[in-house]
């Protein structure tokens, strides 16, 4: 290969109180070439942004570069230019877009004028005439209509459009190397698969190179040439993302690959992590890594581990990894991971005491429910649910339309198994949470819970049957009162059944505590002394204090790192199991859905285009809206995918197309589509279809 | 090296002295003042004893801050108008966020016609300027000093109403708040355990700043003559009392001029002070 685009060498960067600093970024080394994707991974608070901003000299007002060289192309170390030339190169020569595309858009201007903003700085020649090289950039990156776009404001256009003209300002310099923070963490699957699409056809035709920077290993598979694994702020292993999807050197990068959940590990428990990321402020002597690895041996806590090279340009920063010319030896190293697997598995059992059930009698247990049909006592049916927001305008707030989030949704839930809602953004599915749980009151339809219509009682009839519902959040912060302490917020729920007595009160939330794997000195702490995993467990804790049968789970792994959401998933899967606790699970995670749910419904736009059994749906959907969004999953192993791309975004649920709603975007469409929503086609006993192409 | 050594010990200085400043000075003045409310009523002054054979007698050394036009001893009447502001002030804060609270609270709470009859009642007292509002009320009353707090206290509320709304308005969305829902708590447990406490920090800073308002403003109906009643003293009254002998005597003004804006002054950076302190996204950033 030729020379390297960017190369950098023993990039050191500290934050926070001099005395005391974080070492963010510790002696980091890698190398960009030309028109390469290079992806740095890694779980949050590991380092990556915090290099990305180092390369850019972006930092935070209490950040600095303590050493290293940034050699980029013909420009030099980045470190050594003076800030008046290094504001050339930014925006310039090197680029950069970030997750969040709302925020990094300046909400008082034409999207427009902000492209021409970077196109006049960096494009010496375009100074005087830069519209039409805003139109050309819109067009590049694939905005229908871009002349009335580009006389738009940020707020008119859809996330994924804002991702669009970010990428547009970031070519207006004719970038050589693009940095990608997260670029597509913030959007939904199908618009992921769109903006990743457009960022591999952008570099085929300028050839930029990318850094992409995400936690999302599917991304990477799908995108990136070569990639460096980050851990608590050093790189640990860097490979050619082949190589490293097939054989991981470093044990984190192998933890990382067993604990995503997927339909083939269905019957076994996901591995996890134990432990957190260590603290930065600490001088390091050991590998970083060694409390949490399961195969460390007695040099990894005593000796940093050195890099170890192997084939295909892998390198791993650890002791016991061979490259596999030492093929025996490697061998026994992975039969000792496989017993780390079970090691690990007994270890998480052992964190939730009261599950003393071991691994066999879980799969036994699950094995048998998976082969029982659905009993014929529902336990929550919803029949037609309309949730519908008036839309008031004008000074005697008339109403004018409404927002049809849920519009005639019908669905049944059995004692004991887990039925995932499933949909991007927008599509209703939160509300239609909401709505089963009264905590909306719906604008039509029934909810019968066990039997007892829940739409027609009262707030106050309807609050001794709260307790049989509950419901845990995406955020765990934002679900717990901060100035609770966590014993409290467990015990609100007893206090609300009329459990008065102080003492019985905290056993039991004691027992609670123990129960999801957490030690009980937790009782006098508050929730922001926690971190997002362990406060996911308080939430959990809190919902079971009152013995729900049904669980709404609104996203609850979505904000969680993929070590930390695999234990959520695990603890959830064991409770189902010993208390035999129904979940609704609203997600737009297909991978989360294949390893947990027994039964799918797809939204779209507020109804369900598609149930069944979770196989029925993901092995053979029917509707071409569950075929594009399944195809649109970033997976490892995408051998023989064929891609649906969608074109356009989700429409507005408070103007939905007429006939079909998925018409304007469904590749297979026809005219009569348009004219009537399609009626129900049956599949299967389980299985239900709305369209009429549906072949059987 | 040595260079970045003496740049970072100007820094520490400056961060202590910029603390100093903000932090220590204000509560060594509301201390003073605490400590005169206080000696105002304990020690046995004579603030209305008429002394004739020291009519407008300068600060000097047999009296610190002088006498006034009728031979009354200037410093003790400014320890007992002390008390008087500080009594007024408290008074109203509380009952005015102590409503005003509980009021706008509710009204984000239950929302609909609630809601929307509080509003209307709030801007209707909003559209009369306030401290005229108490002029009118305390003309009606007649003066006196628990008048006068009845009267800012009715003026005082709307704004700590309206404060405790918007962010009930936005808590109650809150998810925290929709889990207490699902978990059966009732409304009144919701709004008291979930929603007032997480509103407090915002309506103590305001409640701050309304200190210095009251006080002036009690100073001014004072002044005005809706206050306190002579012969009681307040710092109202003694600078309308000396207002009269402003170029013969100015110590009769001055004095308690200054006390009060000594007041409001430490009050006001106390507000700022406090409210960087409370502010959690700050707290993170340092």
């Amino acid at each position: 290969m030729n020379a390297p685009l960017l190369q950098i060498t023993d990039l050191t960067t500290q934050l926070g109180n001099p005395k005391q600093p974080s070492q963010v970024v510790d002696k980091i080394n890698l190398e960009i070439y030309p028109g390469e994707t290079f992806a740095l991974l890694g779980e949050s608070g590991c380092g990556k942004s915090m290099t990305a901003l180092s390369i850019m000299r972006l930092l935070p007002l209490s950040g600095r570069i303590i050493e290293g060289c940034v050699q980029f192309s013909d420009v030099g170390d980045l470190l050594d230019l003076p800030e008046k030339e290094m504001r050339r190169i930014r925006g310039g020569q090197m680029a950069m877009i970030f997750q969040e595309p709302q925020t990094s858009l300046n909400p008082v201007m034409t999207v427009g004028r902000q492209i021409a903003e970077a196109v006049e700085l960096h494009d010496v020649q375009r100074k005087t005439n830069s519209t039409k090289r805003v139109i050309e950039l819109l067009d590049a990156v694939g905005i229908p209509d871009p002349k009335r776009r580009a006389k738009e404001y940020p707020h008119q256009l859809s996330g994924g459009m804002k991702q669009r003209i970010m990428i547009a300002m970031a070519l207006a310099g004719k970038p050589k190397l693009l940095i990608a923070d997260e670029p597509t963490t913030a959007l939904d699957v199908t618009i992921q698969a769109q903006v990743l699409q457009l960022l591999k056809d952008l570099q085929q035709d300028t050839g930029m190179a990318v850094l992409l920077i995400t936690h999302d290993l599917g991304v990477v598979a799908e995108t990136a040439d070569r990639l460096a694994v980050m851990y608590a702020g050093q790189i640990v292993e860097t490979a050619t993302s082949e190589r490293f999807f097939s054989k991981p050197g470093h044990p984190y990068g192998r933890k990382l690959l067993k604990a995503l959940p997927d339909a083939s590990k269905r019957k076994q428990r996901l591995a996890v992590i134990p432990g957190m990321v260590p603290s930065l402020k600490q001088k390091f002597s050991n590998c970083r890594f060694v409390k949490r690895c399961d195969v460390a041996i007695a040099e990894c806590s005593s000796e940093i581990p050195p890099w170890v090279f192997g084939s295909n340009n892998q390198q791993v920063r650890c002791h016991i990894w061979q490259s596999d010319t030492n093929k025996p030896l490697e061998q026994s190293i992975l039969r000792n991971q496989d017993s780390g697997v079970l090691n690990d598995s007994s270890q998480d059992l052992h964190e939730s005491q009261d599950f003393n059930q071991d691994n066999k009698d879980n799969q036994v247990n699950q094995g048998s429910k998976t082969l029982d049909q659905p009993s014929n006592n529902i336990l929550l049916e919803a029949r037609d649910l309309c949730v519908h927001f008036p839309i008031h305008k004008g000074i005697l707030q008339r109403i004018i339309g409404h927002v049809r989030a849920v519009d005639g949704l019908s669905l049944n839930l059995y004692p004991g198994r887990t039925l995932a809602l499933v949909g991007e953004s927008g599509c209703g599915k939160t509300t239609a949470g909401k709505a089963i749980l009264q905590l909306l009151r719906p604008t039509a339809g029934s909810v019968r819970f066990a039997g007892q219509e829940l739409t027609s009682l009262s707030t106050n009839k309807l609050r001794p049957l709260r307790s049989m519902l509950q419901i845990i959040f995406q955020d765990p912060f934002a679900s717990m009162n901060p100035r609770m302490l966590v014993g409290d917020i467990v015990a609100e729920g007893l206090i609300a059944q009329g459990l008065n007595n102080r003492s019985t009160r905290r056993a039991k939330v004691l027992k609670l505590l123990d129960q999801v794997g957490i030690a009980s000195d937790a009782i006098d702490r508050y929730p922001h002394e926690f971190s997002g995993g362990q406060r996911q467990r308080i939430c959990i804790a809190r919902a079971l204090a009152v013995e729900p049968s049904l669980i709404v789970c609104d996203e609850p792994t979505s904000a969680l790192d993929v070590s930390v959401q695999a234990q959520i998933i695990n603890l959830l899967k064991d409770l189902q199991i010993n208390l035999d606790i129904s979940y609704l699970f609203i997600t737009h995670n297909i991978s989360v859905v294949a390893y947990l749910a027994d039964e799918v419904a797809v939204m779209y736009l507020g109804r369900i285009v598609e149930q069944g059994e979770v196989h029925e749906i993901l092995e053979h959907p029917k509707h071409p809206y569950t075929k594009a969004l399944l195809s649109a999953v970033p997976t490892i192993d995408d051998t023989g995918k064929q891609r649906i791309q969608l074109e356009g975004d989700l429409p507005s649920p408070a103007d939905p197309p007429s006939g079909c709603h998925f018409h304007p975007r469904c590749p297979e469409a026809t005219a009569a589509c348009s004219l009537k929503y399609p009626d129900t086609v049956i599949l299967s006993p389980t299985h239900s279809v709305r369209c009429e192409y549906a072949k059987f | 090296m040595q260079k970045t050594e003496y740049n970072n010990w100007l820094k520490i200085i400056a961060a202590k002295l910029t603390k100093f400043i903000r932090w220590y000075i204000p509560w060594m003045i509301i201390g003073l003042w605490l400590l005169a409310a206080i000696l105002g009523m304990v020690l046995s002054l004579n603030p209305n004893a008429i002394d004739l054979t020291n009519i407008l007698v300068p600060p000097g050394t047999n009296a610190l801050f002088g006498y006034d036009d009728l031979g009354r001893p200037v410093l003790d009447r400014l320890l007992v108008g002390a008390h008087t502001s500080f009594l007024v002030a408290i008074g109203v804060i509380s009952v005015s966020v102590f409503t005003g609270a509980i009021l706008g609270g509710s009204a984000g709470f239950i929302g609909g016609w609630v809601d929307l009859l509080l509003m209307r009642i709030i801007d209707i007292f909003l559209a009369f300027p306030g401290i005229l509002l108490a002029i009118a009320l305390a003309g009606i009353m007649g003066p006196g000093i628990d008048n006068l707090v009845i009267a800012l206290s009715i003026v005082g509320w709307v704004g700590y109403a309206r404060l405790t709304r918007v962010q009930v308005l936005s808590l109650r969305e809150r998810e925290h708040v929709i889990a207490a829902h699902a978990l059966g708590c009732s409304q009144s447990r919701i709004l008291w355990l979930h929603l007032l406490p997480l509103t407090l920090t915002p309506l103590i800073v305001e409640a701050t700043f309304g200190i210095a308002h009251i006080v002036i403003a009690e100073a001014s109906l004072s002044f005005l003559g809706l206050g306190v009643q002579p012969p009681q003293a307040s710092w109202g009254a003694m600078i309308k009392d000396g207002a009269g002998y402003m170029l013969v005597a100015p110590h009769l003004v001055i004095i308690p001029g200054l006390a009060m804006s000594l007041v409001v002054f430490a009050v006001n950076l106390l507000g700022d002070a406090l409210r960087d302190r409370l502010d959690v996204r700050l707290n993170v950033i340092k």
